[in-house]
């Protein structure tokens, strides 16, 4: 690794971490900034029915306790970060005594399994319909952006649906929900990896054609702009072949949606998460709905903190490896 | 100013969307002015009435009647209670039964009719039937009684002494009502949701509120942008780092994210419409500020700015005069863009339960998380969520290609 690249790296670690401190900081100070005593709405909903005042005295202290309101904010806050640094989200309320790290272990993989691989997918055939398109243009680019453009506009819920009427409601050739067929337990049997991949297909195809439409947009327009460039009339000139100028225009449209994936991630995610919900796909969306429904408030923060974490994750592993390829960084490092 | 209006009007994907925007907003003008029945009204009793005309049943049989002698009339009657399939069900059973297969002729109605009447025998267990399935073939049954009768019914009304039923009236099987002569007739031209609400007038109302929740966070979101924007841009130094550096965090934190959290800590009795609208704008102004400062940055050191320095004019002025009306433009495209994605915004926070509380108005968010709830999708009860799913495309399809004619005609390289 060269300096001027370890640098870039370095730089792009220290963001990291800044921006995760912030997360846990919003995560921490955004429900505490509302007004009422959280621990006190959060004991009502789970005393409800219960008689007992003792009883619910100690519920109250019990929460208190575990959120810690009773001490100074900023304790407070040191006490959630090693906490959630230990691995310790509290209890459930919806799933009591199940820990929430418990619940998001489960549904966590199932998350990335499924979003990961769609939303590279959906990228990689994005870019090149939309390169495609600004290349063969009339016919091709006639039919190809009107279509993208309404399906970039159409809300990854609604396409989650429609697939699911289409596909799975009328011609019955996929489940219409779950993540393996409700008849099993989770192990590594032949059946269960067969029922998997069928449960699979759906949500996965809703979150590629919805990324599939905004990609080809934006790389459209940035292979046109391109293909007017100068150095593009200059090797026409010179006469290098079509084949080659047309590597050169789509690497060099590639790298701005290289960082259009990186800041558009964590939209990707959240219309993903809503399309998990359509499936009741068990990963983080469909705990997150969970979670809103049982008004379970530790499940909440711990799932959009992870989420948060997540994407700032990807967010960063996009950015090395941008570097890796952006000639500009290259160079730097040449230096 | 009209030379750039007339050149916007001439983009064609401007205007197609531009109508179907107008055309969206008319409806949500007009339509309550004509239908003036309360949208959250639940008239139907009962989840899900398929769209239709609905025609009053007592109001008909009061109706004068009319004799019409159509000669289809009996064999529509019959195919309505016994269709194809109805035909081959009784089949199944017959067959399943014992009756050999070819004395059963699903053509011939009056023989199935009759070999059906003849053997058909509820109690009969039959191995291997589901109960659902013996259920469906007594529901079957019953509705096959009298089906070939030529009789008319007769109206009876208890006697108020006695009790015993005294013919009123008898209807006769050609005999019509004209509906214009039927005083209650309700079209429910999308059926009703799983409130029995009318899903139509639900719908007009629900597109009213989202484009208004829309308007509002794009407004803010905008406004916020555009402030910090042109700050950071034009102010520079210090300041332009802070607000370098709040954007920048905000623009990876993911939006929704935050949308989330504060939705939920605000909780479920105080999150109206506006709220909701407010929580919306106040975390979707990344963008436009991070385009408005790049702008702002290049117009900056432009030679007209430097000028009108030179003149002495105050901040202010030159940011009103010199650097605004170049970026106009850009700020009306990205208004455009925030307001579809605020309504987008909402639909998704309301699927997640946590939109605007339910009591008081419907959103399109709100009533694709009902039909969700009650299972329309899985049901077949298209009429609850593919009309919503539908104007929500509409709206953000049209904004879209609105903003992507604007982009055409201020970004010449785009232009084809």
């Amino acid at each position: 690794m060269s300096k001027g690249y370890f640098r870039y790296f370095l730089n792009k670690l220290v963001w990291l971490f800044i921006t995760a401190v912030f997360a846990f900081v919003l995560n921490f100070i955004l429900p505490r900034l509302m007004p009422g005593d959280p621990v006190a709405a959060i004991t009502a909903r789970i005393a409800q029915g219960m008689s007992n005042s003792t009883g619910m005295k100690e519920v109250y202290e019990q929460y208190a306790t575990l959120f810690g309101t009773n001490r100074p904010l900023l304790e407070q806050f040191f006490l959630y970060v090693r906490n959630v640094l230990q691995g310790n989200f509290g209890s459930s309320f919806s799933q009591y005594p199940r820990p929430v790290a418990d619940i998001l272990k489960s549904s966590i993989l199932w998350t990335i399994g499924l979003q990961f691989p769609a939303i590279i997918v959906g990228w990689l055939i994005g870019n090149t319909l939309g390169a495609l398109a600004a290349y063969l243009k009339k016919g091709f680019d006639k039919v190809l952006m009107p279509i993208s453009i309404f399906i970039s506009n159409f809300p990854a819920f609604g396409m989650a649906i429609i697939l699911m009427v289409i596909f799975a409601v009328d011609l019955k050739w996929f489940p219409t929900s779950g993540g393996y067929g409700f008849d099993m337990i989770p192990n590594f049997s032949w059946d269960f990896i067969v029922s998997v991949i069928h449960h699979y297909q759906l949500p996965f195809w809703s979150i590629v054609l919805i990324a599939i439409g905004g990609q080809a947009i934006g790389m459209r327009s940035m292979s046109i702009y391109e293909l007017n460039a100068d150095y593009v009339k200059y090797s026409r000139f010179l006469g290098i072949k079509d084949s080659t100028i047309v590597r050169y225009v789509f690497r060099n449209a590639m790298l701005p949606q290289i960082t259009g994936l990186a800041l558009s991630i964590g939209t990707m995610v959240g219309g993903a998460l809503v399309a998990e919900i359509v499936f009741s796909y068990p990963g983080l969306g469909y705990t997150l709905l969970n979670g809103v429904m049982g008004q379970d408030y530790p499940l909440i923060s711990a799932v959009t903190l992870i989420i948060t974490i997540m994407v700032l994750l990807a967010n960063f592993l996009i950015e090395i490896a941008y570097g890796l390829i952006d000639p500009r960084i290259k160079a730097a490092q040449s230096e | 100013m009209k030379h750039t209006l007339q050149q916007i009007f001439r983009s064609g994907k401007f205007v197609t969307g531009f109508s179907i925007f107008t055309a969206l907003l008319l409806i949500v003008i007009f339509y309550p002015l004509i239908v003036r029945d309360d949208p959250l009204a639940n008239i139907g009793q009962g989840t899900f009435f398929p769209p239709g005309v609905y025609v009053n049943v007592y109001d008909s049989i009061n109706a004068p009647p009319y004799i019409l002698n159509l000669s289809d009339a009996a064999a529509k009657r019959v195919a309505s209670k016994l269709g194809n399939q109805e035909r081959k069900d009784l089949k199944e059973w017959l067959v399943a039964a014992g009756i050999p297969e070819d004395e059963i002729d699903i053509t011939d109605t009056a023989k199935l009719l009759d070999l059906w009447e003849k053997n058909y025998d509820p109690t009969k267990n039959i191995p291997g039937m589901t109960l659902a399935r013996q259920r469906y073939f007594q529901r079957l049954n019953a509705s096959l009684q009298g089906i070939l009768s030529v009789e008319g019914i007769t109206i009876a009304n208890p006697n108020p002494q006695t009790g015993a039923l005294e013919a009123v009236k008898t209807v006769q099987q050609a005999d019509y009502v004209n509906i214009s002569q039927v005083p209650n007739v309700r079209v429910l031209a999308l059926g009703t949701d799983n409130f029995g609400r009318d899903v139509l007038t639900e719908l007009v109302k629900a597109t009213g509120v989202s484009l208004q929740i829309g308007i509002v966070a794009g407004i803010i979101a905008t406004l916020i942008g555009l402030i910090l924007g042109l700050l950071g841009g034009y102010v520079g130094g210090t300041v332009d780092d802070i607000i370098m550096f709040i954007t920048n965090l905000f623009i990876v934190i993911p939006s929704f994210v935050l949308l989330i959290l504060i939705s939920f800590s605000i909780g479920q009795e105080k999150r109206g419409a506006f709220t909701i609208a407010v929580v919306i704008g106040f975390t979707s102004w990344v963008w436009t500020a991070r385009a408005v400062r790049s702008q702002v940055i290049s117009l900056r050191v432009r030679d007209h700015v430097n000028l009108s320095k030179l003149s002495g004019h105050s901040i202010p002025h030159i940011i009103i005069n010199d650097i605004l009306p170049y970026i106009a433009s850009y700020v009306v495209m990205a208004l455009i863009l925030q307001i579809s994605s605020g309504i987008l915004a909402e639909a998704g926070l309301s699927i997640l339960g946590l939109g605007p509380r339910t009591t008081e108005v419907p959103t399109l968010g709100l009533m694709m998380n009902w039909a969700m709830i009650y299972q329309a999708q899985i049901l077949g009860k298209w009429w609850a969520y593919l009309p919503v799913l539908v104007t929500i495309a509409l709206i953000t399809f049209s904004m879209n290609l609105m903003n992507t004619g604007l982009d055409q005609v201020f970004n010449p390289a785009l232009r084809e």
